[in-house]
């Protein structure tokens, strides 16, 4: 697919204009989000919330297809001794391993997202890239995780990465795009700001802080700094977006900190797995472990929660 | 006048925050509380630590963490470790003995329970390696294998020490704990909390991994139900002889199949006090069929 054919509505703005970030201001802002309590009934609704919004993920390089069918049968049955539980929203593979986890998900409203454009580098030239999500698409993906060209975004050829982002969204077809910043490899949250409003106009659904592979992963910082992006975006455009921290979330503590900030600073909208997930792996099992604890009293062992 | 001048310049003695031990750090409890401890005379000697449930939880996290590492260090390095606990409270005599003092004991019985708790110390410590080859067995059977039982660590133990022995009931029952290479974490004694403290900076100094001992100040009235219910707990020892605890501990316990351990009415100062029995106490039976040739 050429550029030419990539919406013409889409259009890059200036990154100048971009309002800077207060670092000072944000860390007091998350030190505050950190000191709400959040008890007993309504620990409980925020603990199911969170599990409802987990896209249960599995991106090694010694990935097997058994590997994949046991994670999506964790995500069709998270802990069956507690009734009623929710399901995570999606699960999180590797391309070549979306026809695996669609057949092992027949029938179930639990999502396929794949990684696609080269993850996680994303050092790979346009048309490699633009396959790689065909093929993940026409494998039956319903959303696609791109990485954007960080090198291209800190040479500051913007431009680049809005065409190629862009481009990317044109051949996801129906599926929904999330971008990965990878923050940690930004720098300074007034990059990830400008990022995120560069992914946001390129047609972004979701944006997504890091692939996981490198340190520091999701932050309360970053991800604040990526909503108020978000905010901001929607009240230019009145489009909404969805956000996504992934990688190193792995309490249910600190998830439901998150939460608190996505309430406070997006509001009630946004508190819905369509417009928040959170990418993890292990978060998943703390949960039920603190979910079994607020109904039994009694604190919980590792060792009565499947692995994945 | 004079009088007065020579008042003023009387030092001020700084007294010393009694803080919890978790994970090789000392934090506050986590829940803000305290509980004061006065001496026989009604004088308040210290604020100490109230711990609370989340206190034991994160305590029992750090021991969880702590105890694949602790369990897969040599023998040897885990005797190593126990003598320089030893050595290090060798060096603290004085203080120690001061601190029992100030918690009521006399002279010549804190002293004496110093003493004993060094001995205690290098006593587990000389039985690192060689419990294992005491209580391990192979076993004759009658079909064609070589059949053979070995001793594992269970795990975490949580231990409620002696109320009555401040610093040398809670060695006698954390030292056979963690030689055989379990974590542990321990509720110091109510009454005499102070020892425990100040012994836990003598295990912070002692190249202890953090989070192998975790040690705890605080009510038994509140803590027990916990100590005896944490799924993540594999064995309890407790050292209090009233019978509601002892049913509690045991109902409680009975959920994941917990080692239930009794060590009441024990003399600690007495020298048949400490055996290898007790390190046994804490550790499981692993018996191994190996098919052979007949």
């Amino acid at each position: 697919m050429s550029l030419a054919a990539v919406d013409t509505q889409r259009k890059l703005p200036d990154l100048d204009r971009v309002p800077r970030v207060d670092e000072v201001g944000v860390n007091e802002r998350v030190a505050r989000f950190q000191s709400r309590s959040i008890k007993k009934a309504s620990k409980v609704e925020a603990l199911r919330m969170v599990l409802s919004m987990i896209d249960l993920t599995t991106l090694e390089g010694q990935d097997t297809p058994g590997k994949v069918r046991q994670l999506c049968q964790k995500a069709m049955h998270l802990h069956d001794s507690v009734q009623g539980l929710p399901h995570v929203a999606a699960v999180c593979v590797y391309p070549t391993m979306v026809s695996v986890a669609r057949k092992a998900l027949e029938g179930r409203d639990i999502h396929i997202a794949s990684v696609a454009t080269a993850f996680p580098s994303g050092q790979a030239p346009l048309n490699v890239k633009l396959e790689d999500t065909r093929m993940a698409v026409d494998q039956g993906a319903d959303e696609i995780d791109m990485v954007i060209s960080r090198g291209a975004f800190l040479a500051g050829d913007y431009a680049f990465v809005f065409d190629e982002i862009a481009a990317i969204k044109e051949a996801c077809g129906d599926a929904h795009l999330k971008v990965i910043l990878e923050t940690g490899e930004l720098g300074t949250l007034d990059r990830v700001r400008r990022a995120s409003v560069l992914a946001l106009h390129a047609g972004a659904d979701f944006i997504k802080t890091s692939t996981g592979k490198i340190q520091p992963a999701a932050t309360m910082q970053v991800t604040l700094v990526m909503l108020q992006a978000i905010r901001d975006y929607f009240y230019d455009t009145g489009r909404m977006a969805g956000m996504k921290p992934a990688g190193g979330i792995s309490s249910a503590k600190l998830a439901i900190h998150y939460l608190v900030m996505l309430r406070e600073t997006l509001g009630n909208a946004w508190m819905t797995p369509e417009w928040f997930r959170f990418g993890a792996s292990s978060l998943a099992n703390d949960v039920l472990m603190q979910i079994v604890k607020q109904e039994t009293g009694v604190y919980q062992s590792a060792d009565y929660f499947s692995k994945d | 006048m004079a009088a007065k001048a020579e008042r003023s310049k009387e030092r001020v003695a700084v007294a010393k925050t009694y803080k919890i031990y978790i994970d090789g750090k000392f934090p506050r409890t986590e829940s803000g509380r305290y509980f004061t401890l006065e001496d026989p005379k009604g004088n308040v000697i210290a604020n100490v630590c109230r711990g609370s449930r989340k206190d034991f939880r994160n305590a029992t996290v750090a021991a969880r963490k702590a105890q694949p590492g602790w369990a897969g260090a040599s023998a040897y390095l885990r005797g190593q470790i126990l003598y320089r606990i030893a050595e290090m409270l060798e060096g603290r005599r004085e203080q120690f003995i001061a601190e029992l003092k100030l918690q009521g004991v006399t002279q010549r019985a804190a002293q004496k329970e110093v003493n004993a708790s060094i001995d205690r110390l290098i006593y587990f410590a000389g039985w690192a390696d060689k419990y294992q080859q005491v209580f391990s067995a192979v076993n004759p059977v009658a079909s064609s294998h070589f059949n053979f039982s070995v001793l594992e660590p269970t795990g975490v133990v949580s231990i409620i020490a002696p109320d009555d022995s401040g610093l040398l009931g809670l060695i006698s029952n954390v030292a056979p704990t963690i030689v055989g290479g379990n974590t542990c974490v321990v509720l110091a004694s109510e009454s005499m909390p102070l020892s425990a403290v100040s012994f836990a900076e003598v295990l912070h100094a002692s190249d202890v991994p953090a989070g192998v001992v975790n040690i705890l100040t605080g009510l038994r009235s509140e803590l027990t139900e916990h100590f005896a219910s944490h799924m993540d707990v594999n064995a309890i020892v407790f050292c209090d002889g009233a019978r509601k605890t002892a049913r509690t501990v045991q109902e409680l316990a009975s959920d994941n199949i917990k080692h239930v351990v009794a060590r009441t009415d024990i003399d600690w100062n007495r020298d048949s006090a400490q055996h290898p029995y007790l390190i046994r106490d804490t550790q499981e039976v692993k018996t191994t069929w190996h098919p052979i040739g007949s």
